[in-house]
C-alpha cells in the first residue's frame, strides 16, 4: 500500500497523531493547505481549529490555548512569521509549548508566494527581541514532515518553548508517494503538568519543570514580563539573571536531546556536503554520484537546525577540509557551518531564483 | 487521581496594595470586579484575568485568581484561545483604551464571533504608563503629551462599535457607578461576548492637562452622544459552544487513503509527463489520476503544478514525475512526454518545446499537429472516438492515450485509479475515448 500526499497533509497527520487539540492560522500561500486540513480534521478529532483575523491573533490564540491545556500549533509563511515576531518572544519568556510551522516561500516581503525558498532559516532563530533560543526542525520530505511534526510537539512540551517546523513550498505543496509505514509514530503521552507550587522555577537555571495549566485546582499565573517564580513582575537583578540564564540554559544544556542529523560518512572523505530541508534530496543524489565516480564524499543532512547540532557536526568534520553548504538562500546557514568548520574551506551552493538546486551544481562545488 | 477540594473565597484580592496614583479610578474598578467575583463565587483557579499592557495591565497581580499577562493589544486573542480550549474557564480581559486602538481588530473580531469572554475597558482617555499620550478614545480638543495643540481625531465609540458587530452584552459607565459590581457580574454571566467601557480619571496626566473631572466625564459623554448604562444584552450562546455544536455534525475523521500496488510497470529510469492546458479544464485532476495509476503500478510519483493566482483563468500545468524507486524532490526535469491541450498551455510551454529531446514525445489534439519541436508529435484525434468528448474530460482522455502509447504502466491501473475516485463514470468515459482515439 502507498499514499499520495503532500507535506501539508503529512504535517496535519503528524499534529493529530501527536495529540494536537488547538490550531489557529491565517490564510497564506504556501501554508494554507495546513489551515484548511486543520479546519476540517481537528474538530472531528475533538479539537478546535480557527481562522484568526490575522497572524497576530492566530499565534495569540495558540499561546492562550496552550495555557488552557491544549497542544497548539499554528502555520504560516515568512510574511506571517514577521507578524508572529512579538508573540514568539512571549512564548519564549512565558515558557509556552507551541509548534509553529513555517512553510517558506521566496522573500523578501511578498516575494514569490508560490516559489520555493529557505530564506527564513536565520529569521526563525532571531525573529524576536532579546536573542533567546528556540528550537527549529527542518523536514526533508513529506514523510519527514510527518515525523518532525510529531517530534516538534514532544520537544515543545519537554522544553516549554516555541518549536518551529521549518519547511518550504515544495515539500508542503508537492503530492508525493509515501509508504504508510513512514507515516506512523508513537504518539506522545499526555503533557506532564504540575498543579501546585510556583508556575515558574528556574533555580538552578536549565532544569525544566512541568507546565502549569489553568483550571487544574490552584490558580496559575502567567506573564511575558520579567518575573519571579510566582510570575510577579520583578526588577531584582539576581532574579532577572537567573530567569534569563534559564531561558538559554534549558535548551543549550540539553543539545543532545534535540540534535537530529542524518550523517552519511564516507571513510577517508575530505569533502562534506551539508544540506537541510528540501535540498537534502539533491545533496544525497550528488553524494551518491560523486562516490560512483570513485571519489570519497560525506554528507550530513541537518534536521534540527536550531540549536545548531555542533557536536555532531564537529564529528562529521574530522578529516574534512572542504565543506559544501547547499541552500535556497544567499548562504544563511553557511554562517553557522563556517563557525563550526573554521579549519575548512566552506563554499556555498545557493539559489535565490525560486528554483531547486540541481545535484550537478553540488557535485561541481564538491570538486 | 488527585482530588482537590476548592472553597470559594471571601475575597479574590490578594494582600498586595494597588500601585495606582492617588485619585486614579483603576483601583475602584478592580474593587468592583472583586465584588463581582465574590458575588459569582467561581473557583479562583478557573477564573483567568487576562491583562493587557499599560497601567491597566498591572491589574492581574492583585488577584488570587489565574492570570495571563501578555502583549499590548493582544489580550483578547489570548483570552479567545483560553476560552476555546477550555470553555469551563471564566475569562476576563482587563485592558485600557490604548488596547482598544492597537488591538482594535481583535476587539471587532471577538465581538463578531461572540466569543464568551468579558472585556473590561478601563478608559481614561490616554496612555497613563508611558507619559500621557493620546489614545483612540481621547476626545477632540483634549491636550495630551502628543496632542499639545489639542486632539484632532474623533474618539472611538467602543460600545457602538462592538454593539453593531455582534457583542452580546454592552455597558458604558464610570468608575463611580453604584451598580458597577453587579453589572460586571452580569457581564461575566453572559454566555457570549461582553464588554464594559468604564471611564475613569487619570490624575497623573489627563486630569491635569484638561481640568478633567467626574462631572466632565458625564458632560463629555452627553456632548458626544455616547449613550450610557446597559446598551445591549442577549443570552445567545458563545462561539465556543456554537463551535462544539457545529463540530458534532462534521462527521468522522477522514481515514488515510491507501493505494494498493496491484499492477506492475516497465519503467527502468525516470519518466516525466507534463500536461499543459487551461485553468478550469481539470488538468491537475487528470495529472493526479495518472499519478495514482502509476502508484498502483508500483511507481513512485511526485506531482508539481503551476497556474495563475486567479485559478479559473489562463494556463494550468501539471507535471507527473515517475520513478521505479523512491526519489527525492529535485528540480523539475525537462519532460519525457508533453500532453499539450490548449493555447493557454501552448503559451506556457514555449520555452519547454525547444528543450525537448528528440526522444521525447508530444501528445496533442489535431489543432497543434504542426508545432515546431525536435520531439515526436503524436496527434490524438478524439473525434475518432465517435462521441464528442466534454471539455472537462479532454485532459484525462489525451492523458490516457499518452499513458497507453508510452507503455510505462498498464492502462488498467489508470482505470482502477479512476474507479476509486470521484466522478468515476465520466472519467472512465474519458479514458475510453482517449484509447479509442489511439485505435
Amino acid at each position: 500500500m502507498r499514499e499520495y500526499i503532500d507535506g501539508a497533509s503529512a504535517i496535519v497527520r503528524g499534529a493529530l497523531d501527536a495529540g494536537c487539540t488547538f490550531f489557529a492560522g491565517y490564510p497564506i500561500t504556501p501554508a494554507s493547505g495546513i489551515l484548511m486540513h486543520m479546519m476540517r480534521e481537528l474538530p472531528r478529532a475533538g479539537g478546535v481549529a480557527i481562522q484568526g483575523e490575522d497572524e497576530i491573533a492566530s499565534i495569540g490564540m495558540c499561546i492562550g490555548a496552550s495555557l488552557a491545556g491544549a497542544r497548539s500549533m499554528t502555520a504560516t509563511s515568512g510574511p506571517g512569521i514577521s507578524l508572529y515576531s512579538e508573540n514568539i518572544g512571549l512564548a519564549v519568556m512565558g515558557e509556552v509549548p507551541l509548534v509553529i510551522v513555517d512553510v517558506q516561500r521566496l522573500g523578501p516581503a511578498t516575494g514569490g508566494a508560490t516559489t520555493v525558498g529557505q530564506g527564513d532559516v536565520q529569521f526563525v532563530r532571531w525573529g524576536t527581541s532579546g536573542g533567546y533560543p528556540i528550537i527549529a526542525l527542518a523536514p526533508t520530505d513529506a514523510a519527514d514532515a510527518y515525523r518532525l511534526t510529531v517530534r516538534a510537539f514532544e520537544l515543545a512540551d519537554r522544553f516549554r518553548c516555541p518549536v518551529f517546523v521549518l519547511t518550504d513550498k515544495d515539500v508542503a505543496m508537492t503530492p508525493v508517494t509515501v509508504d504508510p509505514d513512514d507515516l506512523r509514530a508513537i504518539p506522545p503521552g499526555p503533557r506532564s503538568v504540575e498543579t501546585h507550587g510556583d508556575p515558574y522555577r528556574y533555580h538552578p537555571p536549565g532544569e525544566i519543570h512541568p507546565l502549569h495549566e489553568f483550571g487544574r485546582g490552584a490558580p496559575v499565573r502567567f506573564t511575558g514580563s520579567t518575573h519571579d517564580e510566582q510570575a510577579f513582575i520583578t526588577k531584582d537583578r539576581s532574579t532577572i539573571r537567573s530567569l534569563n540564564t534559564h531561558l538559554i540554559a534549558k535548551i543549550e544544556d540539553h543539545l543532545h536531546e534535540i540534535e537530529l542529523v542524518d550523517t552519511d560518512p564516507d571513510p577517508g572523505a575530505r569533502t562534506l556536503i551539508v544540506s537541510y530541508g528540501v535540498v537534502a534530496g539533491a545533496a544525497r543524489v550528488a553524494t551518491q554520484a560523486i562516490r560512483r565516480t570513485g571519489r570519497n564524499c560525506s554528507s550530513v543532512v541537518v534536521r534540527s537546525l536550531w540549536p545548531v547540532p555542533e557536536a555532531v557536526l564537529a564529528k562529521a568534520l574530522v578529516g574534512v577540509d572542504r565543506v559544501v553548504v547547499a541552500e535556497l538562500n544567499p548562504g544563511l546557514y553557511r554562517r553557522e557551518i563556517e563557525r563550526v568548520a573554521q579549519h575548512c574551506d566552506v563554499v556555498g551552493v545557493n539559489r535565490i531564483d525560486g528554483h531547486l538546486i540541481d545535484p550537478k551544481d553540488i557535485m561541481e562545488a564538491a570538486w | 487521581m488527585v482530588t482537590t477540594t476548592i472553597t470559594t473565597l471571601g475575597t479574590y484580592r490578594n494582600d498586595r496594595p494597588y500601585p495606582f496614583c492617588p485619585g486614579c479610578g483603576h483601583g475602584q474598578i478592580l474593587d468592583r470586579l472583586n465584588d463581582a467575583l465574590i458575588e459569582l463565587g467561581r473557583r479562583p483557579d478557573e477564573v483567568v484575568i487576562v491583562s493587557d499592557i499599560g497601567c491597566s495591565g498591572l491589574s492581574d497581580q492583585y488577584f488570587d485568581t489565574s492570570a495571563f499577562h501578555g502583549l499590548h493589544g493582544r489580550s483578547i486573542t489570548y483570552a479567545t484561545g483560553i476560552k476555546l480550549a477550555n470553555p469551563d474557564l471564566t475569562v476576563i480581559v482587563i485592558m485600557g483604551d490604548g488596547g482598544t486602538g492597537i488591538g482594535g481588530t481583535h476587539l471587532l473580531s471577538a465581538a463578531r464571533r461572540n466569543v464568551g469572554i468579558t472585556v473590561l475597558v478601563m478608559n481614561n482617555m490616554n496612555f497613563g504608563m508611558t507619559g500621557g499620550q493620546h489614545s483612540t478614545t481621547t476626545i477632540e480638543g483634549a491636550v495630551t503629551s502628543t496632542t499639545p495643540g489639542g486632539n484632532l481625531e474623533h474618539p472611538l465609540d467602543i460600545c457602538a462599535t462592538v454593539g453593531v458587530n455582534g457583542a452580546a452584552f454592552v455597558y458604558r459607565g464610570t468608575s463611580f457607578d453604584d451598580d458597577l459590581a453587579s453589572t460586571i457580574a452580569d457581564a461575566i454571566r453572559t454566555p457570549g461576548f461582553a464588554l464594559l467601557d468604564v471611564w475613569d480619571l487619570c490624575t497623573a496626566y489627563f486630569v491635569r492637562s484638561n481640568a478633567f473631572s467626574r462631572r466632565a466625564i458625564a458632560e463629555t459623554m452627553e456632548a458626544h452622544g455616547f449613550e450610557t448604562g446597559l446598551l445591549r444584552r442577549s443570552t445567545v450562546s458563545g462561539y465556543e459552544a456554537a463551535y462544539r455544536q457545529a463540530a458534532d455534525s462534521t462527521g468522522e475523521q477522514r481515514a488515510p487513503r491507501r493505494i494498493p500496488t496491484s499492477f506492475t510497470h516497465d519503467l527502468a529510469g525516470r519518466c516525466s509527463l507534463l500536461l499543459a492546458g487551461s485553468a478550469g479544464a481539470k488538468v491537475n485532476s487528470a495529472a493526479r489520476l495518472i499519478g495514482e495509476g502509476a502508484i498502483r503500478s508500483g511507481l513512485w510519483v511526485s506531482q508539481t503544478s503551476d497556474y495563475p493566482v486567479t485559478v479559473k483563468t489562463g494556463h494550468s500545468l501539471a507535471q507527473v514525475t515517475m520513478t521505479p524507486d523512491p526519489a527525492p524532490i529535485l528540480p523539475i526535469p525537462a519532460p519525457d512526454a508533453l500532453v499539450l491541450l490548449s493555447h493557454d498551455g501552448m503559451r506556457q510551454v514555449g520555452l519547454t518545446l525547444p528543450a525537448l529531446r528528440p526522444s521525447a514525445r508530444v501528445f496533442t489534439t489535431p489543432e497543434f499537429a504542426r508545432i515546431e519541436t525536435d520531439a515526436r508529435v503524436e496527434v490524438i484525434d478524439l473525434e475518432r472516438a465517435g462521441s464528442r468528448v466534454p471539455k472537462a474530460s479532454v485532459a484525462l482522455a489525451v492523458g490516457a492515450a499518452a499513458v497507453d502509447r508510452l507503455g510505462v504502466y498498464p492502462v488498467d491501473a489508470l482505470r482502477e485509479a479512476v474507479q476509486a475516485g470521484r466522478f468515476a463514470d465520466k472519467n472512465l468515459e474519458a479514458i475510453e475515448a482517449g484509447l479509442a482515439a489511439n485505435g
